[in-house]
């Protein structure tokens, strides 16, 4: 950074033009004193020279903070400009100043009734910057004066500064009304004021979740449809953002809407146009299908769509991203313009790669002879990526359009001649999944194949050739000694080969048994023996037992029919799906994700969901998603709104374990077999078996260990845990014997008003070493409730329902059960905010319900977290005094030995016990289930009755909720 | 919202750095540049996320504008905004450079300060802009009252574009249509895709508030005309001329729910330069040239090249500045070029023979044969034969997008339509216009 100063500094020494530049070329010695006696000086060039110069070494990053009293005594004067390089200097330290920034604050007042409005605004602009608590207060009637200012210019600046100072302060912005003042601008005759109130509405409406703040009813949509033919570029895009988060009451409400949206998707600037695509999405699902507008707003987005790819590169990606989603959403639109996503030569690689995503989901047959002409082409370009999904996309459109896949084998035959190395990798995993969609057609091609076998160096592709040399067995003839040669580097594979290869080579045993029977023992042997991965060691074991015990039924599971694999593959997940086209335009929509995923705090976290149909006859299709808002509305009331992924949540889907004869299972998804892809779904899948082996092939469940096989294994083995018989065993028993742990009394959950009628109290425990969820369910509701599943979002420490859940169903109306849930820790891992929250859904025959819950951390306490007396003491002075906590209990009178007895229920070892002037000293430890150790000393002083506990933990986030569990496990 | 916003050269250095919202700090200057900048492999994508950060970034020439946030933003507005940023600075001091940039930074500041509120975009028209935010920087001071309240009513008012009480002594009208037509042609002559992308740019000298209306060949208007009972002989001949637009685009100016109803376009146009509407036909496009290659490999270290071009249009017109590009393999060592019109040069570091042909009148053929000598090279992987591509232009509107009329009215001063001095070009240049070889 230095150095581009340096080197103007020499410039201006050779006497270039004096321009701004020269501003920063200070010199380093002494250059704060020299830019103070400036600053104080009595000429006012001088003064602003300095100024700048300062703001100039501001942006290089140099701390100038120094200066403040300096620059901020230039505030007062009539020059503009070095009034808004003193305002800038001002916003960037005030906050690291706040006392001297004080002495800003009578200038903001004044200047805030200046003639001059530019000056007014520039004065409220600059005010709302300044994020110091003390300053806020004196700036309310500043600001108050300035909402209602004649000037438009002033009132426009002022909407965004509430939204600022709602920012730094939400409680004063209540209490002084600002909120209702900003309402009313809604009204404003401006309409930019208008855009700007709204936008300042938009964003405190988002970390207020619950309020009604912005109101939007059919008088005020129409005051900002009014706006939106008025004001800028920008105003438009706010005002469409604000509709799109608008449920219409009727069809009718929403047709008169997107009538009056349509006209913007011929703006110049592509994010209106993106804006007012996503409001017609969203309210085109309210409008009849058979209605003729319907049609002609279905024929209407397409152009606009595709002028969005003449666009600039950035803005033709994000386009992309959206036209993508579009495309998974409503195919028709775009189903005839496959020729403008055929790729250039000159496409940025983000805008090739995207387009030829697109290309795929459009393929049918009517356009595949013209996609293959393409794909060939793209297949022989530079960039190795796009090579690789181009040949991927060949692959694609052969499972997709059958009419093609010969055509497609064809060329992907061509690619391998090729030889080049990744090319002919990636055609190998491709073929693998159009064997599986067409089998015993093109197996034709395996001799092809087999010549390939030594230039395969990719895990996938190695899987892939060895599945298909295990599947096809019988018709290579030297099948054994391919698989062989694989066999000879097993331990250097990485675990995908290697399962595949465990499977293959029990495939070619149960096929040729006779002279493979070496072979199996030996990869039998190397997998159970040899092999650290529980994953593998687990298939070994069960293809062992499965071959000593019975052949016969060894070949049905590992010989079994496949299922077929789906169409279409990475398709997103419908509730996602329906989310992200809320969100079109927004980053969401670039991501894929929804907005709590990559949104820190409260922001994001509310969920959009697009509304119902409302026509008639269309029952079918509105009982589909007729779970959908009721699950939306759910979450917002019952969970407080904390930064957390409540998405997760939502996007998962609950299959029951067991569906009972007569009840429909669930609430069916509006796309019939798309939710195997929900990848960890497949725990919660008891009944959906997949046979051995079965698992490779396009299958998404592929390295996802074994599919459940059902006729095998008893279903308490379904549990969802990576592998790892230990696990396994533990979830036999229900409820073991009790040892003593705290057990916080059932707290309500998930009120029956929330659950429709479904009540759940439920508590934590932790009895033989096995946390359990304890839940009293009860019925309030007039009808029967069956089916019921449950699953959690991931959580600080990777809990997760160890079993289905078992509820002897059907629970009757006003009938009462205890059950009890196995929980593990192998479940996906997410920070939590408080740590030990737990959000949870559990569904019926009616419906989804959210709840959360928060579960003492002592549930998370191991058995044998006691630590040696050494190790604690060396532990103990490893970790830094910064992660040290210290905490009083009061009102505790128990003596030191009880309260020692009384934790080691909770698994609180005490090491060690000091006595000093009668304070007795315990030094504890304890172990959390992911292995943090936690270290503490609690001195009990006889006779009072206050504890005092310090902890030292690496991850100090622990502490307050060990903290807490001290305090209730000693208090019961 | 946007949370800050930071220019950097191509060092790396930051120029400009605006922080909006508190949750950007410092270091987030420094992730891009970690991240974006100095990464070895080619941007793969546009948007960036970084510990949770988004940056959202556009490159001119060798600057970086980089847009950051926290929040889910909405990623299409973003990037309008740092076009739009950048079409304001060129406005202001001509070309975006390191050394512009420095010179400027007090007048970027500033600007920022105008066009981004709290991370919304603000008014940033550069025309009502440079009313208030001068580069000198003092003008603003001697704004009398009633300037001060022009310019706000200006900058928040409804035709934020366009100020009140502009004067000429000659009222005068540019009207360009200027095209780009884009080919994808298979090497046996079969056109993959194509299209004409269109801009109607204007300059207008208006005094006043006038009041314009536009009108052009589409096929919707005229059939909607026809459909009003012209008599047929017209109908036969305006339908032959009308053209079918497939999407079109309007500055803001022009009254979007008019169009949407009436089509028609309406504006009170700004003052000076602006680009009045885009447009994007795929149907009857006129292909200026045909480009027929043939390549021919003989053995492992020659190729022979022959490269024809056909000019397809009316005779009495001429297309100028033709290029060809013929691309060739990276292990080229020598190219002989023989051609009947016109300039060929190999040029090695293009990897591609350049054939220059100022003028060619239409109708016309002409031919380029080439012999490229290769180097024996053991890479396994074939050349990959990139397309031709071709850069010309022509005096026509390839969409056959013709102007019928552009009215202005004025009624509070007097000058009629009919004193306005209007002048209309057509222009049509190359795209991409490729052909696989």
């Amino acid at each position: 950074m230095q150095e581009w100063a340096n080197q103007l500094c020499e410039n201006r020494q050779f006497g270039s033009k004096m321009t701004d530049s020269k501003y920063f070329t200070t010199t380093k010695k002494g250059e704060i004193f020299e830019l103070k006696a400036e600053l104080n000086s009595d000429k006012k060039e001088k003064k602003k020279e300095a100024v700048k110069k300062v703001i100039a070494s501001m942006t290089v990053g140099k701390d100038v903070s120094a200066l403040f009293p300096d620059v901020v005594n230039c505030m007062q004067t009539d020059n503009l400009e070095l009034k808004k390089l003193v305002y800038l200097y001002l916003m960037n330290y005030a906050k690291s100043q706040p006392d001297m920034a004080i002495m800003a604050v009578n200038t903001f007042v004044k200047d805030c009734e200046d003639p001059n409005p530019l000056i007014r605004a520039l004065a409220v602009r600059t005010m709302g910057c300044i994020r110091v608590d003390k300053i806020t207060e004196y700036l309310c009637e500043p600001l108050r004066k300035c909402l209602k200012d004649e000037d438009p210019y002033v009132r426009k600046t002022a909407a965004v500064c509430v939204a600022k100072l709602h920012d730094i302060n939400a409680q004063l912005v209540e209490d002084q009304g600002f909120l209702d003042t900003l309402k009313d601008l809604i009204s404003d005759s401006n309409p930019m004021v208008v855009a700007n109130a709204v936008a300042a509405l938009s964003e405190i409406a988002e970390s207020h979740p619950n309020s009604n703040l912005l109101d939007l009813n059919p008088q005020s949509i129409n005051k900002l449809l009014t706006a939106l033919n008025e004001c800028t570029e920008w105003g438009q895009i706010f005002i469409l953002d604000c509709l799109a988060n608008y449920t219409p009451r009727d069809d009718r409400e929403s047709q008169s809407i997107c009538e009056r949206v349509t006209p913007r998707l011929s703006h110049a600037n592509s994010a209106v146009v993106l804006s007012a695509v996503k409001v017609l999405m969203k309210f085109m699902e309210m409008l009849p299908k058979d209605l003729d507008y319907y049609g002609t707003l279905l024929k209407k987005l397409a152009p606009p769509l595709v002028t969005l790819l003449s666009a600039e590169p950035e803005l033709q990606y994000v386009a992309l991203r959206n036209i993508n989603l579009i495309v998974q959403k409503r195919p028709e639109i775009l189903k005839h313009e496959m020729k403008v996503f055929f790729v250039k030569y000159n496409d940025p690689i983000y805008v090739k790669l995207e387009k030829l995503d697109i290309m795929i989901r459009l393929a049918s047959q009517a356009n595949i002879a013209q996609v293959l002409a393409e794909l060939k082409e793209y297949a022989t370009e530079v960039d190795v990526d796009f090579v690789r999904k181009a040949v991927r996309a060949i692959g694609r459109c052969a499972i997709k359009v059958e009419q093609s896949a010969e055509r497609c084998v064809s060329t992907l035959l061509d690619l391998i001649q090729t030889k080049v190395n990744y090319v002919v990798q990636e055609a190998i995993v491709v073929i693998k999944d159009i064997f599986r969609k067409y089998p015993n057609k093109y197996e034709s091609v395996i001799a092809t194949l087999c010549e390939n076998l030594d230039s395969l160096d990719e895990p996938e592709a190695r899987a892939a050739m060895i599945w298909i040399v295990g599947e096809y067995a019988e018709r290579i003839d030297n099948a054994d000694e391919l698989l062989e040669s694989f066999l000879e580097g097993f331990h250097d594979e990485s675990t995908q080969v290697q399962l595949q290869l465990l499977t293959a080579i029990v495939k070619l045993f149960l096929k040729k048994p006779t002279e493979t029977q070496e072979l199996v023992q030996q990869v039998l042997s190397l997998a159970t023996q040899d092999s650290d991965n529980p994953d593998l060691r687990d298939r070994g074991y069960i293809y062992w037992r499965l071959l000593s015990t019975d052949p016969v039924a060894a070949k049905e599971v590992v010989l079994a029919e496949k299922p077929l694999i789906s169409e279409e593959t990475d398709l997103i997940e419908p509730t996602l799906l329906e989310e992200l086209i809320c969100h079109i335009g927004t980053l969401a929509s670039v991501y894929h994700k929804p907005p709590s995923a990559f949104v820190e705090g409260s922001r994001g976290v509310q969920h959009k969901r697009i509304p119902i149909r409302s026509g008639s006859g269309e029952s079918s299709e509105s009982q589909d998603t007729g779970g959908a808002p009721g699950a939306t509305e759910a979450p917002a009331a019952v969970i407080p709104s904390q930064g957390d992924l409540l998405g997760d949540l939502l996007n998962l889907d609950l299959t029951p374990p067991t569906s009972t004869a007569g009840a429909p299972p669930g609430p069916p998804m509006p796309m019939g077999g798309m939710d195997l892809l929900g990848g960890g779904l497949d725990s919660l899948m008891g009944d959906e078996s997949e046979p051995l082996g079965g698992d490779i092939g396009g299958s998404p469940s592929m390295g996802s260990g074994f599919g459940a096989p059902a006729a095998v294994m008893p279903s308490s083995l379904n549990a969802p845990v990576g592998g790892g018989l230990g696990d396994l065993f533990d979830l036999g028993g229900g409820v073991g014997m009790p040892m003593g742990t705290f057990v916080p009394p059932k707290t309500l959950w998930l009120p029956a008003m929330k659950g429709k009628g479904l009540e759940i109290m439920g508590t934590f425990a932790r009895r033989a070493g096995v946390i359990q969820m304890e839940m009293t369910l009860t019925n309030k509701a007039m009808s029967v409730m069956t089916d019921f599943a449950i699953q959690f979002n991931r959580n600080s420490f990777g809990l997760a329902p160890a079993g289905p859940l078992q509820v002897p169903t059907p629970l009757s109306p006003n009938q009462t059960i205890d059950v009890s849930l196995p929980l593990n820790n192998g479940g996906p891992v997410m920070k939590m905010e408080p740590l030990n929250n737990l959000q949870v859904a559990v569904k019926n025959n009616i419906d989804v319900f959210y709840f959360s819950c928060q579960y003492p951390i002592s549930m998370l306490f191991v058995e044998d977290g006691k630590m040696d007396r050494q190790v604690f003491l060396a532990t103990w002075k490893d970790i830094p005094n910064e992660n040290e906590a210290q905490f009083q209990i009061n009102d505790c009178h128990l003596n030191s030995d009880a309260a020692s007895n009384k934790l080691q229920g909770s698994n609180v070892f005490t090491i060690a016990k000091r006595t000093v002037e009668g304070q007795d000293m315990l030094y504890q430890s304890m172990k959390l289930t992911n292995g943090i150790c936690v270290l503490t000393e609690l001195r009990v002083q006889t006779g009072s009755p206050t504890y005092t506990v310090s902890l030292k933990c690496r991850a100090a986030e622990v502490s307050q909720c060990v903290f807490q569990c001290y305090e209730a496990a000693l208090k019961n | 919202m946007i949370g800050g916003l930071f220019i950097y050269n191509h060092k790396g250095e930051v120029l400009i750095s605006r922080v909006y919202r508190d949750d950007i700090g410092r270091n987030a200057v420094d992730a891009f540049r970690v991240n974006v900048i100095h990464a070895r492999q080619q941007v793969r994508s546009p948007v960036t996320n970084i510990a949770r950060t988004s940056f959202f970034h556009v490159k001119r020439s060798n600057i970086w504008l980089a847009a950051v946030t926290k929040q889910n933003v909405n990623a299409a507005m973003v990037f309008e905004f740092l076009y739009k940023m950048c079409d304001v600075m060129t406005a202001y001091f001509s070309k975006i450079s390191e050394e512009n940039i420095k010179n400027n930074f007090v007048l970027i500041y500033e600007l920022l300060d105008e066009i981004l509120d709290f991370g919304y975009p603000q008014n940033s028209e550069s025309g009502a802009l440079k009313t208030f935010i001068t580069q000198q920087g003092i003008k603003s001071q001697h704004h009398s009252k009633d300037e001060q309240s022009q310019i706000t009513s200006q900058v928040t008012g409804q035709i934020g574009w366009r100020r009140e009480g502009i004067k000429y002594r000659r009222n005068e009208l540019f009207l360009d249509v200027l095209e780009s037509v884009n080919l994808l042609m298979s090497p046996q002559g079969q056109v993959l895709s194509a299209h004409v992308s269109g801009r109607v740019v204007m300059k207008s000298y208006l005094s006043g508030m006038p009041e314009c209306k536009f009108g052009m060949n589409d096929k919707i208007v005229i059939d909607k005309q026809q459909g009003k009972g012209a008599t047929s002989d017209d109908s036969a001949k305006s339908g032959k001329q009308s053209i079918a637009i497939d999407d079109c685009t309007f500055h803001q100016c022009v009254r979007l729910s008019k169009f949407d109803s009436e089509r028609s376009i309406s504006f009170i146009p700004p003052d000076g330069d602006y680009e009045l509407m885009r447009y994007r036909t795929t149907k009857d496009i006129i292909l200026p040239f045909r480009v027929i290659p043939l390549v021919r490999e003989v053995g492992r270290t020659k190729l022979e090249v022959k490269v024809v071009i056909k000019s397809n249009f009316k005779a009495s017109l001429l297309a100028q500045k033709i290029e060809v590009r013929i691309p060739t393999p990276l292990n080229t060592s020598g190219v002989q070029v023989i051609c009947m019109k016109g300039k060929a040069k190999y040029k090695a570091s293009d990897n591609a023979i350049v054939w220059k042909i100022k003028r060619m009148a239409g109708m016309k053929e002409s031919q380029i044969s080439a012999e490229i000598e290769l180097l024996p090279t053991n890479e396994k992987k074939k050349w990959t034969r990139p397309p031709i591509s071709m850069n010309f232009e022509v005096p026509f509107a390839p969409s056959g997008l013709k102007v019928r009329y552009l009215k202005v009215f004025e009624s509070k001063l007097n000058y009629s339509d009919h004193d306005v001095i209007k002048w209309v070009r057509y222009i049509g240049r190359s795209g991409i216009y490729e052909t696989r070889c």
